[in-house]
C-alpha cells in the first residue's frame, strides 16, 4: 500500500514506515471514511450522467469505458446513482449520529450531576432503548412518512439512549476524580469544570462512542430502504441501490454490488478507525 | 440475612422492569395516536357518512379521552384480550399466536447454535490474546458486524439457493416431516441471524473475559503457578458472567431488531412480519400488541442478564 508521506517523514523513510505499519488499520479506516465523506460533499458534481436518466438501452450491463460501472436494472449509469446515493446515506447518518450524539451527551453529564433529572432521563431513555429500533422506525414513518427529515428524526431518536449512557457513564467516572473536586475546591464554574477538566479526559471515548453508533445509523438506514421504507425515490441511498437492482444478483450485475459494498467499506472503515483509535491492545501493543 | 438482602435487589430490577413496560405501553399507545385517522373510519371506508362514523366511534369509546382509552386498552392486555385485528376482523391472539410461535422457534434455534459458538470463541480469543487467531476472529467479526444483515441473507441465497440448489429460497416452515427438512428450511435464516448475532457477542465476550484476565488475582494465580486451563476456568470465567450474560441478552436483543429483515425475505411466517403487513394495513391492534411482545421480550431478557450478574457477583451474594 502506498500512502502519501509528509515532506518531513518523506526525509526519514524508515520512521515513516514503521508509523504506517505501527497504525495499519487506523490509516486504512481513515482513509476510507475520509474518501466518503468526500464523495459525500463533491460526489455529485463528479457524476458524469443524470442519475435519473435512462443512459444505455441494455440493462445491467457490464462495466465498460462508457458506463465504468455498467448500468442498473433501468439502464441507468451505476457510477453517478452511486456518487449521488453516498451524500444520501453519509449525509442522514451522520446528522442522526450528530443529532443523537449531542442530545445524548448533553443530557448524560446532566444526568451525572445525580438526583431526580437523572432518575427520569435514566428512565426515559431505557423506555426508548425498550423499543426495537426497526420496529420504531417502521411504526413512525408509516404514521410520518418517509421524507429525509424524518429519517433523520427517526435515527436520531433511536440511537440518542445509547449516546446518553455511554456519556452519563464516562461523566459519572471522571466527576469522582481528585481533579475535578480540586477544581471545584479552587472555585471554578461549571462551565469551566465540564469543558476543561472533563471533557479533555472523555473525548476519546466519546469519540469512538460516535464512530459506532455512525455504523448502527448507517446499517440501519440501509436497513429500511432495503426494506422501502427508507429514502423514497425518486432519490435513492446506497440501501435503495441494492433494493431496486436486487434481481442482478443471480448474475452478479455490479449494480447491486458496488452499492452492497460501498455500504460495507464505509461501516468497516469506521470500525477499523475506531478500533484502532480506542487503543485496543495489539499483539506486541504498549499492554 | 443475606438472602433478604439479595432478594430485594433482585425485586427492585423487577421493579424497575416493570416500570419501564408501563412507560412503553404508554409510548407505544401514543405513537399508534400519531398515526392518525382512526379505527372507525378504517372499517367503514371513504364512503362512510358522518353519522354512521360517529355511531360506530361511540360504539368503538372512540369518542372518550386518549387516557380513558389507554386505561380500557392496558385492563383488556392485562386480562389477555389483545383486540380484534381491523383488517380481517379475527382476534388479534388468534393471528399473532402461531406467528409468536414460529418466531420464537426460529430465534431459539438461533440462540442454540450461536449461543456456545459465541461463547467458546469469544474465550478462546481472549485467552490467546494477541495471537493470529485472535486477530483472525476480531478482523471477521469487524467485517460481519459492519455488513447489512440483507446483504449476508442475499449473498446465502445466491450461493446455497441459485448456485448450488442445496437449500430452499424461502422458509415456509410449513412441509416439515423428516428432521433433514427441518434444517433445509432453518438452515439459512438461522446461519444469517447467527452471523449478525455470534460476531457482536465475539466482541463483548472477548472483552469480558479480558478484563478479567488483566485483574491482580488472575495475575496472583498465574505467580502461584495454576495451570492456563484451570487460569481461565476457575479464576477469570466466574467473574466475567456478569458481563458475558450482559453480553449475550443485548445480542439476542440485536436479534429481535434484525428479525424483521430475515423474515422478508425468507418470507418466513414470523411476528416481524406481521407487523410490516400491520403496518402497512394500518392495522392499530395488531401494531400495539406486536410493539408490545418486541419490547416485553426485549426487557425480559436485560432483567435477566441483570439479575444472573447479581447472583453471580460474589461480593453480593456473600455481603
Amino acid at each position: 500500500m502506498n500512502y502519501p508521506l509528509s515532506p518531513a517523514a518523506s526525509r526519514r523513510p524508515i520512521a515513516a514506515l514503521r508509523f504506517v505499519r505501527a497504525h495499519f488499520s487506523l490509516i486504512l479506516g481513515a482513509s476510507i471514511v475520509g474518501f466518503w465523506l468526500v464523495i459525500a460533499v463533491i460526489g455529485p458534481m463528479l457524476a458524469p450522467y443524470s442519475p435519473g436518466q435512462v443512459v444505455d438501452l441494455d440493462v445491467f450491463s457490464p462495466a465498460s469505458r462508457q458506463f465504468p460501472l455498467g448500468s442498473d436494472y433501468l439502464g441507468r449509469d451505476v457510477l453517478s446513482r452511486v456518487l449521488v446515493a453516498a451524500r444520501f446515506t453519509v449525509g442522514i447518518s451522520l446528522m442522526a449520529t450528530l443529532i443523537a450524539a449531542m442530545t445524548g451527551i448533553f443530557c448524560g453529564l446532566a444526568a451525572a450531576s445525580g438526583g431526580w433529572l437523572d432518575a427520569v432521563l435514566s428512565k426515559l431513555f431505557d423506555t426508548i432503548n425498550a423499543v426495537p429500533s426497526l420496529m420504531f422506525g417502521l411504526v413512525v414513518i408509516a404514521s410520518l412518512g418517509a421524507s429525509s427529515a424524518v429519517l433523520t428524526g427517526t435515527l436520531a431518536l433511536v440511537y440518542t439512549p445509547g449516546a446518553f449512557r455511554t456519556a452519563r457513564a464516562l461523566a459519572l467516572n471522571v466527576t469522582a476524580l481528585d481533579f475535578v473536586t480540586v477544581a471545584r475546591a479552587r472555585g471554578e464554574g461549571i462551565g469551566y469544570i465540564v469543558l476543561c477538566e472533563i471533557l479533555p479526559n472523555v473525548i476519546r471515548p466519546i469519540a469512538a462512542d460516535f464512530g459506532l453508533r455512525f455504523v448502527f445509523v448507517t446499517l440501519l438506514l440501509s436497513g429500511l430502504s432495503f426494506l422501502g421504507l427508507g429514502v423514497q425515490p425518486p432519490n435513492a441511498d446506497l440501501g435503495s441501490l441494492v433494493r431496486e437492482n436486487i434481481a442482478g444478483l443471480s448474475f452478479g450485475s455490479s449494480a447491486v454490488l458496488v452499492p452492497a459494498v460501498a455500504i460495507a467499506s464505509l461501516t468497516i472503515g469506521m470500525n477499523l478507525l475506531i478500533d484502532a483509535a480506542s487503543g485496543t491492545p495489539r499483539a506486541g501493543g504498549s499492554r | 440475612m443475606p438472602d433478604r438482602w439479595l432478594l430485594a435487589l433482585v425485586a427492585r430490577r423487577i421493579g424497575g422492569a416493570l416500570l419501564t413496560l408501563f412507560l412503553v405501553s404508554l409510548a407505544v399507545f401514543s405513537i399508534s395516536l400519531l398515526m392518525g385517522g382512526d379505527a372507525a373510519e378504517a372499517i367503514l371506508g371513504q364512503s362512510a357518512t358522518p353519522e354512521a362514523l360517529a355511531g360506530l366511534r361511540a360504539a368503538m369509546h372512540l369518542d372518550q379521552p386518549a387516557y380513558l382509552r389507554y386505561l380500557e386498552w392496558a385492563r383488556d392486555l392485562l386480562g389477555g384480550d389483545m383486540g380484534t385485528s381491523l383488517i380481517t376482523g379475527m382476534p388479534v391472539s388468534a393471528t399473532v399466536l402461531p406467528r409468536l410461535a414460529s418466531s420464537l422457534q426460529l430465534a431459539g434455534l438461533t440462540a442454540l447454535v450461536s449461543v456456545p459458538l459465541a461463547l467458546a470463541l469469544g474465550i478462546l480469543a481472549a485467552v490467546r490474546r494477541g495471537s493470529l487467531l485472535d486477530r483472525a476472529i476480531s478482523m471477521a467479526t469487524i467485517a460481519v458486524v459492519s455488513v447489512p444483515e440483507f446483504l449476508i441473507a442475499t449473498i446465502a441465497v445466491l450461493i446455497f439457493a441459485v448456485t448450488l440448489h442445496w437449500l430452499p429460497a424461502l422458509s415456509s416452515g410449513r412441509t416439515i416431516e423428516t428432521p433433514l427438512d427441518l434444517v433445509r428450511t432453518f438452515a439459512m435464516p438461522v446461519m444469517t441471524l447467527a452471523c449478525v448475532v455470534v460476531a457482536q457477542m465475539i466482541r463483548m465476550t472477548r472483552a469480558a473475559v479480558c478484563d478479567a484476565l488483566d485483574s491482580s488475582y488472575v495475575e496472583a494465580a498465574r505467580l502461584k503457578g495454576v495451570s492456563p486451563a484451570r487460569l481461565v476456568l476457575r479464576h477469570a470465567l466466574p467473574n466475567a458472567v456478569g458481563p458475558i450474560a450482559n453480553a449475550i441478552a443485548l445480542s439476542l436483543s440485536v436479534l429481535l431488531g434484525g428479525v424483521i429483515v430475515i423474515e422478508v425475505i425468507f418470507n418466513y411466517p414470523g411476528v416481524a412480519r406481521l407487523m410490516v403487513d400491520a403496518v402497512s394495513t394500518r392495522d392499530l391492534p395488531m401494531i400495539q400488541t406486536v410493539a408490545m411482545i418486541f419490547s416485553a421480550a426485549y426487557l425480559l431478557l436485560v432483567t435477566a442478564a441483570d439479575i444472573v450478574a447479581i447472583l453471580s457477583n460474589p461480593r453480593l451474594r456473600h455481603r
